[in-house]
């Protein structure tokens, strides 16, 4: 253990330190020398051919995914701890450790790009820096107190791991975990305040207002701060995962062991399971809070969905297809490792039809792409009949179907090996089978009446389609539990039997929730246009301008290859130390 | 027959189907049933038909057996020796069509690039209507609550017949006389992706500012549509608006009450 630490940890404390109390310096010295001392708006930056706002851009894109790595994978690595102590496996235990020793490295990841992004932005955007401390410098104290506190317990948690292994000094273990995800959340509620306050500020705020005169609370609880909270946080469980099922994969494949590859196919497994169970609902949290930003403002919402970034939300369709497609493809893979799945493999092909269909619906643009002899022979960028389908009743009704169809796929992997005993057994199939069935009558029914009603009306139904297919996976569950009580194994899941190519499916997903993170982080940034503060602090530098879609793309992608460069240093490390442990064990 | 069993004949087969339904089918076999269609832009051809490949190959290799099955041939074309002459052809054959699809994108042509228009501009919040501030959120068409639907009706006709007929032509379709010299083309308003999906008060304010009071955001617009607060009245421009719903069928866009849940799509 102790050569473990000293490899992995050593540098990350320091690293740690170093990183959280810059940030807390540099606060400490912008607020008070540059309210005082006049100077220039903007700051000069040009190294590397990037401009000031590249730079701002790398830095917080690269701040915010590794913030979301160091939130999302303590929540899982508590669960599956619980899971642990609760259930009495050990081997979720191991897991669970696992991934709080890669934690350490990256939290020192996010300290430095957080000093990193805090520097840039007093250094090049020093008025706009002294506008934003003049308002929210309390809550910035409390985040660095918040970043100390969640710190420290992360090293309890760590250290403490083998120390408090046993009866009640397991659980106040556990009881880590939770604060520890409980400073983290706090963390990042505050500051997701500043960043929607720069979206959608308090209505009574103008140009003139001194900032010191801005109620604290009113510039925090601002009309898109809870959605934002929420929609980051189910994100994070998401992202969590998806890094999990990315790690499991990147060691399945480095495995030279039939132990290790069980052991590495189980946990992206479980990482893939964690993923899209929470991706599953996280469209509903992302609906909420386009109607938020719709309800603050209509330019903001129509510039967003029907205005210049409508293409955004086409790549976004194609994306979250690749998820969809890739989260059942690693599902109906797995069913080859789990005697009794042969049974459900005839059905694949039309669950993957349904698939299909909902990517080509999904991502049907509304305004095509088109040259003008094109144009002329559509009458327009709208096609006569292909134009149904760029509509939002075409659209929930293909991910609402989608998301049926997904689920379908965990049921029947889920119920692969298992043989009820119940007497019901029958009758209760049929009920989860009739579920499906109306579930998919009313989400069709739904869409295809939304064309037939006004537009106030057809978005009450969106409500009616997510509530079906919500009540379904519930109902089905419940139905599925009662059913496996008592059930016979068919056999035991082979783990590690598994094709390489299932493993490069999980680094998909991992690659493409990082993507779309940066894709839509963009969005919800880019839709303030020239403004700082939207409709309060005109940005008056240079890159005022919202960037076009192909070099907005480029940015995204350098900040992502630059992401999993760091995060393949970081699971290499996580191996790197133990194997270490491993060499001395020997030894 | 036995051959249609073989995965790798069955997917290049649902291919090249869904290609032609793409291409082909939807554009030109649909309207010969009355159905309205036109041929698909090829940026979604490409689109779609790359999405069944993805859904192809996922098939395929989503069980074992099957998958090596459809590797077989593909492996044997590149391995054995008595395949060496097709292995030869398709050397030439791929690079040639690789070469010639590179060719026939990059080839001088007369016609316009192809464009990737925001068509739906965002309001703002308030405009001035001939220095007069008017906030555009929650606004209604002032005339609903006032005299006949009959009156406004016939006083739309006339401003629409007399001054939008030349562009947006007599069936209200964008297909008016001078249409064709426009790029882009007038608005068609019995398409449902325009007068439905929008509230009188963002139609009020694209007839009162026209081109020259669309954002900035997504220009260049070239829209050729006049600024119409500099000719017709405000009543004008909202009885035309209530002409154009009703003539075209459509209802407008209402605002939520207050309080109730729900934003725009």
């Amino acid at each position: 253990m102790r050569v473990q630490q000293t490899v992995a940890v050593g540098t990350a404390k320091r690293w740690l330190k170093r990183g959280a109390w810059l940030s807390v310096l540099a606060l400490a010295v912008a607020v008070p020398l540059l309210a005082q001392v006049p100077g220039p708006d903007y700051g000069e930056f040009g190294i590397f051919g990037l401009d000031r706002r590249d730079a701002v851009w790398i830095a917080a894109q690269l701040h915010l995914l590794f913030a979301a790595f160091v939130l999302g994978v303590p929540m899982f690595a508590v669960v599956i701890e619980a899971i642990g102590i609760f259930g009495g496996d050990k081997k979720y235990d191991k897991l669970a450790k696992e991934f709080t020793r890669l934690l350490l490295v990256a939290y020192s990841a996010t300290a430095i790009w957080g000093a990193i992004l805090v520097f840039f932005l007093s250094t090049l955007y020093p008025r706009f820096w002294v506008y934003l401390t003049g308002i929210f410098a309390p809550s910035m104290w409390l985040y660095a107190v918040m970043f100390f506190a969640e710190s420290f317990t992360l090293y309890l948690y760590y250290y403490g791991w083998d120390a408090w292994s046993k009866g009640a000094a397991k659980k106040v273990h556990w009881v880590l975990g939770i604060l520890l995800n409980v400073w983290g959340t706090i963390v990042m509620l505050i500051a997701n305040s500043w960043l929607t306050f720069m979206m959608s500020p308090p209505p009574e705020l103008t140009a003139d207002t001194a900032p010191q005169s801005v109620k604290l609370w009113s510039a925090i609880a601002n009309a898109t701060w809870m959605p934002i909270n929420i929609h980051r946080l189910l994100a994070n469980v998401v992202f969590g995962g998806a890094i999990v099922g990315a790690y499991a994969a990147y060691r399945f494949l480095t495995s030279e062991t039939d132990e290790e590859r069980a052991h590495y196919d189980w946990m992206g497994y479980t990482g893939n399971f964690i993923a899209i169970g929470a991706l599953i609902v996280l469209p509903f949290a992302g609906y909420w809070l386009g109607r938020e930003i719709y309800e603050f403002s209509q330019q903001m919402g129509i510039t967003m969905m029907g205005g210049f970034m409508s293409w955004l939300w086409i790549i976004q369709a194609f994306l979250i297809g690749i998820l969809f497609l890739t989260g059942n493809y690693y599902l109906w893979i797995g069913m080859g490792r789990i005697p009794g799945a042969e049974r459900f493999q005839p059905y694949i092909k039309y669950m993957l039809l349904v698939l299909v269909i909902g990517v080509i619906v999904w991502a049907t643009p509304n305004t095509m792409i088109a040259d003008r002899d094109e144009i002329a022979a559509m009458g327009g960028q709208q096609h006569p009949f292909l134009g149904v389908l760029g509509v939002m009743s075409a659209k929930n009704t293909a991910v609402n179907l989608m998301i049926l169809t997904t689920f379908l796929s965990f049921l029947m992997y889920r119920q692969a090996n298992k043989r009820p005993v119940v007497s019901w057994a029958k009758a209760g199939t049929v009920l989860q089978f009739a579920a499906f069935a109306v579930a998919a009558a009313v989400v069709l029914f739904f869409g295809i009446r939304g064309y037939f009603v006004t537009a106030i009306v057809r978005i009450g139904f969106s409500v009616y389609q997510v509530a079906a297919v919500l009540a379904t996976i519930v109902f089905v569950i419940g139905i599925d539990v009662a059913m496996s009580r008592g059930a016979e194994s068919r056999g035991e899941i082979q783990w590690g039997k598994m094709p390489p190519r299932s493993q490069y499916a999980l680094l998909i997903l991992a690659v493409t929730f990082t993507w779309l993170m940066g894709l839509m982080g963009f969005a919800r940034s880019g839709i303030r246009q020239h403004w700082h503060v939207y409709e309060v602090i005109r940005d008056t530098s240079e890159q005022a301008f919202t960037p076009a879609l192909g070099p907005a793309a480029t940015m995204i992608s350098i900040c992502v290859l630059i992401f999993f460069g760091l995060v393949g240093m970081i699971f290499w490390l996580g191996g790197l130390a133990e194997k270490s442990v491993y060499e001395e064990k020997d030894a | 027959m036995k051959g249609l069993r073989h995965p790798f004949l069955q997917g290049a087969i649902v291919i090249a189907v869904g290609f032609v339904i793409f291409k082909y089918v939807i554009g030109y076999v649909l309207p010969v049933f009355g159905i309205a269609s036109a041929p698909v832009p090829a940026s979604v051809v490409f689109q779609y038909t790359l999405t069944v490949l993805v859904g192809v190959l996922l098939y395929m290799s989503a069980e074992e057996s099957r998958w090596e099955k459809f590797r077989e041939p593909l492996k044997r074309t590149m391995v054995d020796h008595d395949r060496r002459r097709l292995r030869g052809v398709l050397m030439v054959a791929i690079p040639a069509l690789v070469g010639w699809l590179a060719y026939q994108n990059v080839k001088p042509s007369f016609g316009a690039p192809a464009t990737l228009r925001s068509v739906h501009p965002a309001p703002p919040n308030q405009i001035t209507y001939r220095g007069l501030p008017i906030e555009l959120r929650g606004l209604e068409n002032p005339l609903r609550h006032s005299g006949t639907l009959e009156e406004h009706v016939a006083v739309g006709r006339a401003i629409y017949t007399k001054n939008c007929v030349p562009c947006h032509g007599d069936r209200l379709d964008g297909d008016g006389h001078f249409a064709g010299a426009f790029n882009p083309i007038p608005a068609d308003f019995t398409a449902p992706g325009t007068l439905p999906q929008l509230t009188e008060s963002f139609v009020f304010w694209r007839i009162a500012k026209g081109g020259p009071g669309l954002p900035q955001e997504g220009a260049p617009w070239n829209s050729a549509m006049p600024a119409w607060e500099n000719i017709l009245e405000q009543d004008e421009i909202w009885a035309t608006i209530i002409y154009l719903y009703e003539q075209s069928g459509a209802s407008p866009r209402t605002w939520e009450a207050e309080g109730e849940e729900g934003a725009e799509e």
